[in-house]
């Protein structure tokens, strides 16, 4: 039988003393950039698209059990997209290129999911890498998104309900930096409710033992669909946010590195918690700054940091200090 | 396309294809017998090919250089097995994924610090410094010819080893049904530590053996360990005939795609993976997943 | 390598930081702008496969400022190096890191075209005075061209379109080009086909394989087939290297010419293969001119190895952008003089005298080269004061 459902998902802070870290959390990125030279608020800006797709890529990691080295791809997808219907110097309203970017990335992801989620583990693995690699040699390799060497496009206008945010030029970084913060805390509260619904709690059960969830008589697969079909829509809006945010394509984006990334992110953050990636997305953005600066070796920092959390942190950073160590590794054999 | 330069290609395929073997022989061994998917696997390759480069910089001589990246794939494959490889058995797959994604990281940046950055060829021994005409206009490297020989040796070795001596059968078994390993009383350890070993010696001596062809240079091996995993995954995983087949299959679709339709090449082995894996989720050979 | 030098470097820059940290804190009335020291942000790979171009690059441009006794302008200089890693996808954020954490007054990078499109954008935005010490994309001097960004380099377009056109003059009839599937290689191609057409020849086909894979194999062997009467290569560094091996070792019969990175800093791993390649580059060895033995007996003593065409075009960066400093006396905020100084400047390069094309891109000879004995010996100026097309460029 199944366990009895928990109160809330052990994807969400427990304590209290983890929920106002939480909130203050959200309140100290609120005011940043008003403290802070625009440099600093940019950085945050592109950690904070780094946070939703390692966001977008925790519900199929962290909640269900899958692990893709395809997730960049529908980011970078994304990213495309709004290229690629952007005409030459005219801004689109983000009510029009936010949504068609989550459409074709969820619609991507559904293709995607239909194929790949048949198989399972190291599979898996290989399946969702080669379909992001399909993705990153449609842009690499033809000359539709500019080809090997990128291409710009015109930013989106910030313009929502009929009303446009049109800031001059030197503050043009608040805007994005406010609408990532918004998107961000959106999906984060999203996802947070979405786990604590039936549907979440069936993820939930998948994880933790899929045979038995579909013996009693969950469609697994159907739900897993779902799930990766969502993740993928999400990571589109990251990579929507990307294009907003640099104006600037690359097929670079689109490669597997960007999933290998985002794991990483919800490794050092945690894979047992829905705070974990974005805690993992802001320390290793911090820490390739720091890097940058001290030393020359940064991806010698990189490797050894990367290699100590896998050794010394199997709960990352949002397991530090926590009692609750029954959610271990040893449980989440798929 | 004339005939003549077809049959160059073919060739071409068989030499690509034998290369493709050695690397993902390792790789399926590995991940048959010890579950562990190991990206590094291409770094490995590329430690080979730079192990030929200094040792025959050193000495003069790329047949001593041979040797020795085996021999040094077999003690680095157990050193890492040993002392860190061992502790992820039981971890999930995203922590091997992310202990294989650092190690890369560092043995780039130790490649690095010993050797540089810089790009350098490896000289062809000078006896065998000449070319074979094969057909009209178009000659083939006589180390070429040595590469598809000794690529075939190792891999009636490897067969032979796989199937005939008493470790191969441990081998086998524990691909295919782990629990057995236990219940017959061995120490698991050692198959462990010599599957590992071996596959990485194997992943050495492959890039030692390319280094005069493909030359050496920074992250050299990136390319290879993805369409490795391609052989592994469409021969089935932990099939050493099937990554043989595979790597074949690979390797002449790949040539003949570089050939002919340029443009397709990139996604023609991804392509036809997909394939593959919705007909035969396990892989042509594959026993059974995970 | 040159660590320990970057190591102070680095030093002196995180207390330069802090500086800046106390002196915008610090009221300072008294600063006046022209005494403040100019930021250059050299924003070039120091690690990767283009470490040592970016090096040589780095060489070049602090050659130019002990030239001048450490200032541009009538202003002291002050360096920051930032690794850009060749890593495209963090191109905007590096450039973005010198522009705006940094705030540099001059930007100089990069190598790789894929990073420069990253750069382009920021100072594009910016405003950032911008020289371009290597990456040869057209695009940065045609339809994005912008009114502070400056190359003292190449367009991929120029040394294939002189070689082309060599071939022509020569009454070579048919010709095909082999490259990589990325940007430069197929603006190579274009800058081929139009020389070869321009010269009489007839251009046809085009061969290429992914980037930056080194099988060449499956190519070589389709070379016979083709009927034509020379092949031309855009390849460069490692690729350049294997390539002509390769090609030597399939015994091919049809003559391989190429672009001039084909064997520009290669021959030494290219060996015999590479003897009698005929390449064209706008600069080569025996180039026996005051400027240029000056240039490399500095360049040897200063970095311990021979100049190449690396340094060559970091060392214009800075002198284009001396003259443009010098023009405005060290003061960069008077963007339209400085601008316009730079764009009519005449740079006595170590390559030949070199000028600036109204989109900003370098016009300057492109001599045809023969391997002989190691060297890229050249043999005539196939092309002289050659420009780049241009097209589609609105300053």
């Amino acid at each position: 039988m199944i366990e009895v459902p928990l109160r809330t998902t052990r994807l969400l802070p427990h304590t209290l003393l983890g929920r106002i870290g939480l909130v203050v959390l959200a309140a100290a990125i609120t005011v940043l950039p008003w403290l802070v030279p625009s440099y600093y608020a940019e950085l945050v800006t592109s950690a904070m698209i780094a946070a939703m797709l390692a966001l977008s890529m925790q519900l199929l990691v962290g909640a269900t059990g899958l692990v893709s080295l395809g997730h960049g791809a529908f980011y970078g997808l994304a990213a495309y997209v709004v290229y690629l219907i952007s005409p030459e110097n005219v801004a689109l309203p983000i009510w029009i290129t936010l949504p068609v970017a989550m459409l074709v990335a969820g619609a991507a992801a559904c293709v995607v999911g239909l194929f790949s989620l048949r198989t399972t583990g190291f599979f898996f693995l290989m399946v969702t890498l080669a379909f992001g690699q399909m993705i990153f040699f449609v842009f690499h390799d033809t000359k539709l998104g500019g080809g090997t060497d990128g291409a710009y496009l015109t930013k989106p206008l910030i313009s929502a309900f009929g009303a446009t945010l049109d800031l001059p030029r030197k503050q043009k970084y608040l805007g994005t930096y406010y609408v990532a913060l918004v998107q961000l805390v959106a999906m984060y509260l999203g996802l947070a409710m979405l786990l604590q619904t039936l549907f979440g709690r069936a993820l939930e059960g998948i994880r933790v033992n899929e045979h038995r969830m579909r013996a009693i008589g969950f469609d697994t697969f159907k739900i897993k669909l779902i799930a990766f079909t969502l993740a993928g829509a999400l990571a589109g809006a990251a990579g929507h946010m990307w294009a907003l945010h640099r104006g600037f394509v690359n097929p670079e984006i689109v490669g597997w590195h960007q999933s290998a990334e985002a794991l990483l992110m919800i490794l050092l953050g945690g894979l047992g918690s829905l705070h974990g990636p974005i805690l993992g997305a802001l320390a290793l953005t911090g820490l390739g700054e720091v890097a940058q600066l001290l030393t020359e070796r940064k991806l010698l920092v990189e490797g050894l940091v990367i290699l100590a959390v896998v050794i010394l942190l199997p709960r990352g950073l949002a397991g530090l200090g926590s009692r609750n160590t029954s959610n271990g590794a040893g449980d989440r054999h798929g | 396309m004339t005939l003549s330069s077809f049959l160059a290609q073919i060739l071409n395929s068989l030499q690509y294809g034998l290369l493709l073997f050695l690397i993902s022989s390792g790789l399926t061994l590995i991940f048959g017998v010890l579950g562990v998917i190991n990206l590094a696997h291409g770094s490995l390759y590329m430690i080979g090919a730079y192990t030929a480069f200094v040792v025959a910089r050193a000495v003069g001589s790329l047949w001593i250089a041979l040797p020795v990246a085996m021999l040094g794939g077999i003690l680095l494959g157990s050193l890492l097995e040993r002392f860190l490889f061992r502790y992820f058995y039981k971890r999930e797959h995203l922590d091997q994924v992310l202990l294989t994604f650092a190690l890369i990281l560092l043995f780039e940046e130790g490649r690095s610090l010993l050797v540089g950055n810089d790009f350098y060829s490896v000289p062809i021994p000078a006896a065998l410094d000449f070319s074979i005409p094969i057909v009209e206009g178009f000659s083939y490297a006589a180390y070429r010819f040595v590469v598809i020989v000794c690529c075939l040796v190792l891999a009636a070795a490897l067969f032979v080893w796989i199937e005939r001596t008493k470790m191969g059968a441990i081998i086998r078994a524990a691909a295919e049904r782990p629990e057995m390993v236990d219940a017959l009383g061995i120490d698991p350890r050692r198959v462990h530590l010599t599957v590992f070993a071996v596959g990485t010696a194997l992943a050495l001596t492959a890039g030692a053996l390319n280094a005069p062809l493909s030359s050496v240079y920074p992250n050299m091996g990136d390319n290879l360990l993805i369409i490795s995993f391609v052989v592994v995954v469409i021969g089935g995983l932990g099939s050493v005939s099937g990554a043989f087949w595979s790597a074949l299959l690979i390797g002449l679709i790949d040539t003949m795609g570089k050939a002919y339709a340029p443009k397709a090449s990139g996604l023609a082995i991804y392509v036809l993976m997909a394939i593959v894996l919705l007909w035969r989720p396990n892989g042509l050979f594959g026993q059974r997943g995970t | 390598m040159t660590t320990p030098i970057q190591r102070l470097n680095r030093r002196a820059l995180i207390k330069a930081g802090a500086a800046t940290v106390a002196a915008s804190v610090i009221p300072t009335r008294w600063a006046i702008a022209q005494t403040k020291p100019l930021k250059v942000g050299l924003m070039l790979p120091y690690s990767g496969t283009f470490a040592q171009l970016g090096e040589n690059i780095t060489h070049g441009v602090e050659m130019v400022l002990a030239e001048k006794g450490g200032k541009l302008g009538g202003r002291e200089v002050q360096f920051v190096k930032l690794d850009d890693e060749s890593k495209p996808e963090l191109g905007p954020q590096n450039a973005e890191r010198l522009v705006k954490r940094d705030g540099v007054d001059v930007l100089i990078g990069t190598v790789h075209s894929g990073v420069q499109m990253g750069i382009h954008k920021v100072v594009k935005e910016s405003g950032t005075l911008t020289l371009v010490p290597n990456a040869g994309n057209a695009a940065v001097t045609r339809d994005l061209c912008a009114k502070n960004v400056f190359r003292t380099s190449f367009t991929n377009w120029q040394p294939a379109y002189a070689m082309g056109l060599a071939l022509g003059k020569k009454g070579v009839k048919k010709a095909s080009w082999i490259t990589w599937d990325y940007a430069a290689g197929t603006e190579s191609a274009e800058g081929f086909k139009q020389g070869l057409e321009a010269g009489g020849g007839q251009f046809v086909s085009l061969l290429t394989l992914k980037f930056p894979e080194t099988n060449f194999q499956p190519l070589l062997a389709q070379i016979q087939g083709l009927g034509v009467d020379a092949i031309g290569a855009f390849f460069s560094g490692g690729g350049a290297v294997q390539f002509v091996k390769d090609y030597a070792a399939a015994g091919i019969k049809v003559p391989l010419c190429g672009s001039g990175f084909l064997t520009e800093g290669t021959l030494g791993g290219q060996g015999a293969a590479a003897d009698g390649i005929e390449t064209a580059l706008h600069y080569g060895d025996g180039l026996d001119t005051p400027k240029n033995n000056a240039f490399r007996a500095a360049f040897k003593a200063k970095a311990n190895r021979e100049a190449d065409v690396f340094a060559v075009q970091g060392y214009d960066a800075a002198q284009l952008l001396a003259a443009g400093l010098e023009a405005v006396k060290g003061n960069i905020e008077d963007e339209k003089t400085l601008h316009a100084a730079m764009e009519k400047a005449k740079i006595d390069s170590p390559r030949g005298a070199i000028t600036m094309s109204p989109q900003h891109n370098v016009v300057q000879d492109i001599y045809l080269r023969k391997v002989t004995n190691g060297q890229n010996k050249i043999v005539s100026t196939i092309a002289a004061q050659l420009a780049d097309p241009g097209t589609g460029c609105k300053i």
